[in-house]
């Protein structure tokens, strides 16, 4: 029982006894091997029901959405239940400017953005817009009682999707934007909008697979940045205000402050996946972003463990790949791809009974003192295991 | 391009009405047909109060318990007193309606106090014997609803036939609305009577129980400082069952209620919104405290109401949402504070 629900514990201890340049070689061979998944896909791997590029597409926004809500929910202790609205804003942010159906397309001949690089211009936009909802979300619920924030934050997501649902003359409503614009790049004569339209849809390289190769550049940007900031001041503020928020406070650090850092960038990862997602399906219409999807995100990060950034991106291939796996497969009469949500929320009661951190959980009192410390734990341990 | 700005906002402002007109003309039916819906808010608020203030726990799958309630009435009144669903109301009479409105209120009672207890024993006893943190409650809590809503949504129509799934129950009418007299040009139907009553007496019920008996000592105890209350001599564990168990029989009764209003409401996945908006009613009115979810409940109804006549009914949920947001922006303890442990007799 402790081996299964705790895998993380065998793994870290083989994994902090490298050095630094023995990561990074394991680091690229592990996220080398990942991007060659969907072309050498292992038989046991495979989605028979549905396309497995898609799939692993679909992993690599869900990986980048479980990184920045870990950066709220585990970082700093922020119960966030309506991060699926920052997600939405993204996406809503492309899909207006770019979408033929948006009153606001900006794309030529009318507007500034030509059709090639539409969609990479409107990235950044998309996550500084969704850094604006976090921080103008933020600023007024961020001094509220933290089981109160769950609340206030679930309200926040439900009213993104409502007002997506009801301002039906920019967001033509529950009918949804079409022909977003998506990067143009690689264009053959038998693919005449390059490799990333979904026109590219035959074999293992298709345009799935292309948008999960560049969703995992991103992965690894976003990881390399919050690892940064993770053993930086900021960081360590994080750590002390989840600990212990009047401790912190009393201690000199600006709680208000860092967390609103915390929801602004988490938000603008969050926008980020957002955009991802609107470009790869062209099409973004509010049911996709109900707040039990938000419910969804939050299990991939407490199922991978809180804190862990590797962990949720372990714990997001769970949530986006058992379904997919499951699609078609009957038991009983009863479709087992449909009962993911039943699962999920087993999954969340039994792991909160016997184990709350997670499959991998953080090392939360050393994640401060960092390498230093884990030696100066083993040099302690040596004697006591020679006698 | 200032033309083209201007158009823009218009065409944005014009999915959000501004009708002060309808607001005005329609001012009491709105108001009555709000209190209708705030009697129901307010008994599923009472349940998270009572959890709040003694465990100072949000109990997220309470809209779920209020759910399995509505199934309970259902199913009372299908199979076991022989009410076959049609689209035409039964009228049988006062009597025998009050009879069978009564049966079906104790089984939904049952089956939600039932489950509300079976909740506590299964999620969040085994937490509190670990020492979760509050966010492992949080947590367990929104699995939970997870998983009785998806029990209904697709296990129960295995094990009963054509009960659960992905659509709404066939409605049962039991009682078709009648208007039976006027306040100020608005009419009150015999089933906003039916609701606001029993909404006002099981409160009462509920405040006497509380306030005027040794259980209700103990639940004020408990609340008030756990650990003093346990030296005194009360069971803690006895007392939060009980909580759970009040909790879950208000929510039963108010399933039936909202089945009278909404007879086409019964569905698996009917309970998270109005669960949201109770919990937002309990806040508002100060959580914690029993008279406060009955004036946030009321309130929150009758609010909600004028806005949806204001805006437009496809803006209904928004309002409940943005006067949660703002009750906790301006005064997080609600209207009348928070009291359930500081009360005194």
């Amino acid at each position: 029982m402790s081996v299964l629900l705790a895998p993380g514990d065998v793994l870290r201890r083989w994994w902090s006894e490298l050095t630094r340049v023995q990561k990074w070689a394991f680091g690229a061979i592990g996220f080398g091997a990942l991007a060659l998944l969907p072309v050498y896909t292992p038989a046991f791997l495979d989605t028979p029901g549905i396309s497995f590029g898609g799939t692993m597409a679909q992993f690599a926004m869900v990986a980048i959405i479980a990184i920045g809500l870990n950066v709220v929910v585990g970082q700093a202790g922020l119960l966030d239940l309506g991060y699926v609205g920052f997600y939405a804003v993204g996406a809503y942010t492309v899909a207006l400017l770019t979408s033929p159906d948006s009153p606001w397309n900006r794309v030529a001949p009318d507007g500034w953005l030509h059709e090639n690089w539409a969609w990479l211009a409107c990235v950044p936009i998309a996550m500084a817009v969704t850094a604006l909802a976090g921080l103008i979300l933020g600023f007024p619920t961020l001094r509220v009682r933290g089981d109160y924030l769950a609340i206030v934050t679930l309200g926040f997501g439900e009213i993104i999707r409502l007002l997506a649902d009801n301002l039906a003359g920019v967001t033509n409503g529950p009918r949804g934007l079409n022909g977003v614009a998506y990067p143009h790049f690689g264009a053959t004569e038998d693919l005449p909008h390059g490799v990333f339209s979904s026109g590219n849809s035959s074999g293992d390289v298709n345009y799935g697979t292309w948008w999960f190769w560049l969703g995992l550049i991103l992965i690894v940007v976003i990881l390399l940045l919050v690892g940064n900031l993770e053993r930086s001041r900021v960081g360590r503020a994080w750590v002390a205000v989840r600990e212990d928020e009047d401790a912190a406070e009393s201690m000199g650090v600006n709680t208000f402050r860092f967390k609103l850092w915390a929801f602004v960038i988490g938000a603008a990862i969050g926008g980020l996946s957002g955009a991802l997602y609107a470009g790869q399906v062209q099409y973004v219409a509010p049911p996709t972003f109900n707040i039990i999807n938000s419910m969804l995100f939050l299990c991939a990060v407490v199922l991978g463990g809180q804190g862990n950034k590797l962990g949720v991106i372990f714990g997001a291939f769970v949530i986006v790949y058992l379904p997919n796996r499951l699609l078609g497969v009957e038991l009983m009469g009863v479709n087992l791809g449909d009962l993911k949500y039943l699962f999920f929320g087993l999954a969340l009661v039994v792991l909160m009974i016997f184990r709350p951190q997670g499959l991998f959980p953080v090392r939360q009192q050393l994640l401060t003192y960092g390498r230093s410390a884990r030696t100066l734990l083993a040099s302690a341990d040596e004697p006591k295991a020679a006698r | 391009m200032i033309q083209e700005c201007i158009g823009q906002y218009v065409c944005l402002a014009g999915d959000i009405g501004f009708n002060v007109e309808n607001l005005r003309t329609g001012f009491w039916q709105f108001t009555i047909d709000g209190l209708a819906w705030g009697a129901i808010y307010a008994l599923v608020a009472v349940g998270y109060t009572l959890v709040f203030g003694v465990l100072r726990l949000i109990n997220f799958a309470h809209s779920e318990i209020f759910m399995l309630g509505m199934f309970g009435a259902y199913f009372c009144l299908d199979l076991i007193l022989g009410f076959a669903p049609s689209g035409n109301a039964y009228d049988r009479g006062v009597a025998l309606t009050v009879f069978y409105l009564g049966v079906a209120m104790l089984f939904a009672m049952a089956v939600s106090g039932s489950a509300a207890v079976g909740l506590e024993f299964v999620a969040y006893r085994p937490l509190r014997r670990r020492n979760a943190r509050p966010l492992t409650f949080l947590i367990t809590a929104i699995g939970m609803s997870f998983v009785l809503q998806e029990f209904v949504h697709f296990v129960l129509p295995e094990i009963i036939e054509g009960y659960g799934g992905s659509n709404a129950q066939q409605p049962i009418i039991l009682v078709q609305p009648r208007t039976q007299f006027e306040v100020f040009g608005a009419s009150v139907t015999n089933v906003t009577l039916v609701i606001v009553i029993s909404a006002l007496v099981l409160a009462r019920l509920t405040y006497l129980f509380v306030h005027r008996t040794k259980f209700g000592r103990g639940i004020r105890a408990v609340a008030q400082d756990p650990t003093t209350a346990t030296l005194m001599g009360v069971s803690r564990e006895r007392i939060i069952l009980t909580t759970f168990l009040i909790g879950g029989v208000l929510a039963g009764a108010a399933a039936l209620l909202y089945m009278l209003r909404v007879p086409q409401g019964i569905i698996y996945s009917g309970g998270f919104l109005l669960g949201i908006k109770a919990f937002s009613a309990a806040v508002l009115g100060g959580i914690g405290n029993l008279r406060g979810a009955l004036i946030g409940g009321f309130l929150l109804g009758v609010m909600e109401n004028y806005g949806q006549a204001l805006f437009g009914t496809q803006w209904r949920d928004v309002v409940a949402f943005v006067l949660l947001v703002m009750v906790l922006l301006i005064k997080p303890t609600g209207i009348l504070g928070e009291s359930l442990g500081t009360a005194r007799v």
